[in-house]
């Protein structure tokens, strides 16, 4: 629990904070960690409740790990009227599984998002940071498997 | 280093869309033959903020002449630097054309999408780097806070921006001389700043941009605003989804602060203000003020009934003052060039410009910035270059979740606050949405109200089961089950939730539902009684088929259908197998568009 020892001294152990350090904690994690929630309860001295709460509350935090690659499809209002929503079910029905969670080899989650600001680009699907643009449904077959291939 | 010390400046894009099509290898590339061609006392490569023409991008402006690349790739560089730089003649290849058969355009604001627009917010739009507060000074950066700290009274402050009639971009439009004016005179100290940039409309990113290309602006007006109100602390509200703009507000702020623009003691006034930034974690919600204002304190963001409004009780219940992005950078402007100048643009009731943001069905896609009072077919002709491919207008959604679609006979519409709200749209954050006739208005109505079914945060009923029950009838309705009396169904509960919800996210939820009925029945009535969906979109009530004499028996569609159900033979007619299709669409995209033998056909074959 060092690491997280160190997160909470950064944000001076205080509740208000608590957001932040739920941020920082997923970015060294990839998730929340149950033991890693209820340790900073304690040190907080607030209820597991509120702390669950909130990692529940807001859509950035996942309570279970996720996979090597994320893969984002951007479901904005302009990915929606340029087909994001066929895209999206191709890449479930490719990877076999529903958005919001991994497949069972680990590779990969499947996540939405309700715009990125990249409206130019749509319909946009992200895989780790990257963004591709223009995205048509017979691009995704390639999309995936390359990301297989660099394992 | 000044800006007029070099002899041309090449100014690389570098806002999310133009970085996302690697506008930074460009940037890389031009400085590597710069310095190989020994240019690098003549010739300055930098980074800018967004353009706002984030379709033709990455985007190089080269100034003092202002040549526009469009489209730029690392491999252009050489042609930049041998026939432009060098050469002195602009590359004719990467300059902007309407279509592909045009006359090039060299000059940025020779292009449509430029030239009609009014630049207040965006003046520094492709002129300056972001991440060097130089390149803010020499252009009368923080020239409006000088004014404010050495020269007037905080009365003088709020009584030039109340003269002015700024009203808030961020939805509502409430006057923001007169709000700043309630949090002065709130009893309670200390009092807080908070600038709202948690830009959760889909299909508005006016404020990433602003962020992203100009945040200093946004910081000399919150310290304007600061000295006015007499807070000493204020946050910046950032989106989670924003990456580039909390870099780039969290340099703005260091730099700010060593330059003694922020802090204590600022430029010798005896005033102290700072800023923090906040980083969202993904809810729509959080946009609301008091929801925003519970997230800042650590909590879940619920908002609470107003009254009392944060100007009274606000953060840590002391008084709050909250604006967006896009006032806050309005503000050095008023300042510097006064309430008479900035009120002589716009409309009777709404001043200044506005930045939206053109998305969808339309060649042009971007940020444009336009007086109030223009018309929406100014927007979206001559700014925007119309829709793609020939297809017909059908309707342009604005305000986001909480808007409404505006249909074509709507299009002369001058537009400004109320006429939107008189059209039963709304302003919103400034996301306007085209569309064209393959856009089908009952799924577009179902996506609007999903989307703020899952962002409610629960707390009202009517808006946490009216959404739900609206979006359960939505999608029989998409399905092909609807019932002939849905359409007044959706109309009763839709008003209950507009009723009796407390924030205006449950308020409008219906909006795009309600308008959607109003200007578009007739497609919710084929929907309903005959089964089809008129835009071939809705995928239960279409089916994909092959024309038969139009397939060559290419074979492409058999060998990439994902579900195995199109057969055929080579060079013999395809056909396919509706047990089995799942309606994906890909036979439709790889067939060849000289044959074009898929096609999409309503209602669904048995």
């Amino acid at each position: 629990m060092e690491k997280v020892d160190n997160i909470l001294s950064k944000h001076n152990h205080k509740i208000s904070s608590i957001i932040q350090i739920l941020q920082d904690i997923q970015a060294d994690y990839n998730f929340l960690p149950k033991e890693v929630l209820k340790y900073v309860s304690q040190k907080l001295k607030i209820p597991l409740s509120s702390v669950y709460s909130i990692a529940t509350f807001y859509t950035a935090f996942s309570l279970i790990p996720r996979g090597k690659h994320i893969c984002t499809v951007c479901i904005g209002t302009a990915c929606h009227v340029r087909g994001a929503a066929n895209i999206l079910d191709c890449i479930s029905e490719r990877l076999k599984i529903e958005a919001g969670s991994t497949t069972e080899d680990n590779m990969f989650t499947l996540e939405t998002v309700n715009c990125l600001g990249a409206c130019a680009m749509a319909p946009i699907v992200v895989i780790d940071g990257n963004y591709h643009g223009q995205t048509t449904v017979d691009k995704i077959d390639k999309l995936i498997d390359e990301h297989y291939e660099k394992k | 280093m000044k800006k007029n010390e070099f002899r041309m400046q090449l100014l690389i894009c570098a806002g999310t869309g133009c970085v996302a099509n690697k506008s930074l290898e460009v940037k890389d590339e031009l400085e590597k033959e710069i310095a190989r061609n020994k240019l690098e006392d003549q010739v300055r490569v930098a980074i800018t903020g967004c353009n706002g023409f984030c379709e033709r991008g990455p985007i190089v402006v080269v100034q003092p002449d202002g040549i526009f690349y469009q489209r730029v790739r690392k491999s252009d560089v050489s042609s930049i630097i041998n026939e432009h730089i060098l050469g002195g003649k602009p590359v004719t290849r990467l300059l902007y054309r309407q279509t592909a058969e045009s006359v090039p355009i060299p000059k940025m604001m020779d292009i449509d999408f430029f030239k009609h627009q009014t630049l207040i917010v965006f003046k520094n739009r492709s002129r300056l780097d972001p991440e060097n507060i130089t390149d803010y000074l020499n252009y009368d950066g923080y020239k409006a806070l000088e004014k404010a700290l050495k020269h007037m009274t905080p009365q003088e402050i709020i009584e030039e921006i109340k003269t002015s009639k700024l009203r808030g971009r961020g939805g509502a439009g409430f006057l923001t001389g007169l709000k700043w004016e309630l949090c002065r005179n709130a009893k309670h100290n200390p009092k807080f700043l908070i600038c709202n940039g948690d830009e959760g409309d889909p299909g508005a990113f006016m404020d990433r941009s602003v962020l992203e290309a100009d945040p200093h602006a946004v910081i000399e007006g919150m310290t304007i605003g600061a000295k006015a109100i007499g807070a000493q602390k204020g946050f910046i509200y950032v989106r989670n989804e924003y990456p580039l703009a909390l870099k780039r507000i969290r340099i703005a702020i260091a730099q700010a602060t060593d330059n003694g623009y922020l802090g204590e003691n600022i430029l010798g006034s005896g005033f102290d203000f700072s800023v923090d930034v906040v980083r969202g974690s993904g809810a729509f919600v959080c946009g609301e003020e008091t929801a925003l204002i519970a997230s800042i304190e650590g909590r879940v963001g619920r908002p609470r009934p107003r009254p009392p409004y944060p100007v009274e009780k606000g953060l840590w219940n002391k008084p709050t003052n909250i604006n967006n992005v896009e006032t806050w950078a309005n503000v050095p402007q008023i300042i510097l060039k006064g309430a008479q100048w900035f009120s002589s643009i716009g409309t009777e009731t709404s001043k200044g410009t506005k930045i939206f943001s053109l998305v969808g069905k339309i060649n042009n896609t971007g940020l444009v910035e336009v007086p109030m009072g223009i018309t929406l077919k100014k927007i979206i002709y001559d700014i925007g270059g119309g829709i793609p491919g020939a297809k017909r207008f059908k309707a342009v959604q604005t305000g986001g979740p909480s808007g409404g679609c505006i249909p074509h006979k709507l299009l002369d519409l001058p537009i400004d606050y109320e006429s939107l709200i008189d059209a039963g749209s709304m302003m919103g954050s400034g996301g306007m949405i085209v569309m064209d006739e393959d856009t089908c208005m009952v799924d577009v109505a179902r996506y609007f109200l999903n989307f703020t079914q899952e962002e409610s945060c629960g707390k009202c009923p009517s808006c946490r089961l009216g959404t739900k029950h609206m979006v359960n009838i939505l999608d029989r309705i998409i399905q092909g089950y609807g019932k002939t009396n849905d359409i007044e169904l959706l109309k009763e509960i839709g008003e209950n939730v507009k009723l009796s919800s407390l924030c205006g996210l449950g308020q409008t939820a219906a909006n795009p539902v309600l308008t959607t009925i109003k200007y578009f029945r007739s497609e919710y009535e084929a929907h309903i009684r005959e089964k089809r969906c008129p835009a071939l979109v809705c995928k239960a009530l279409i089916s994909y088929v092959i024309d038969q004499d139009k397939c060559k028996g290419c074979t492409i569609c058999a060998k990439k259908c994902p579900s195995g159900a199109i057969t055929g033979e080579p060079k013999k007619v395809h056909t396919i197998d509706q047990s089995k299709c799942t309606k994906c669409g890909i036979c439709i995209s790889v067939c060849p568009e000289k044959f074009g033998a898929v096609k999409k056909v309503t209602p669904a074959l048995k």
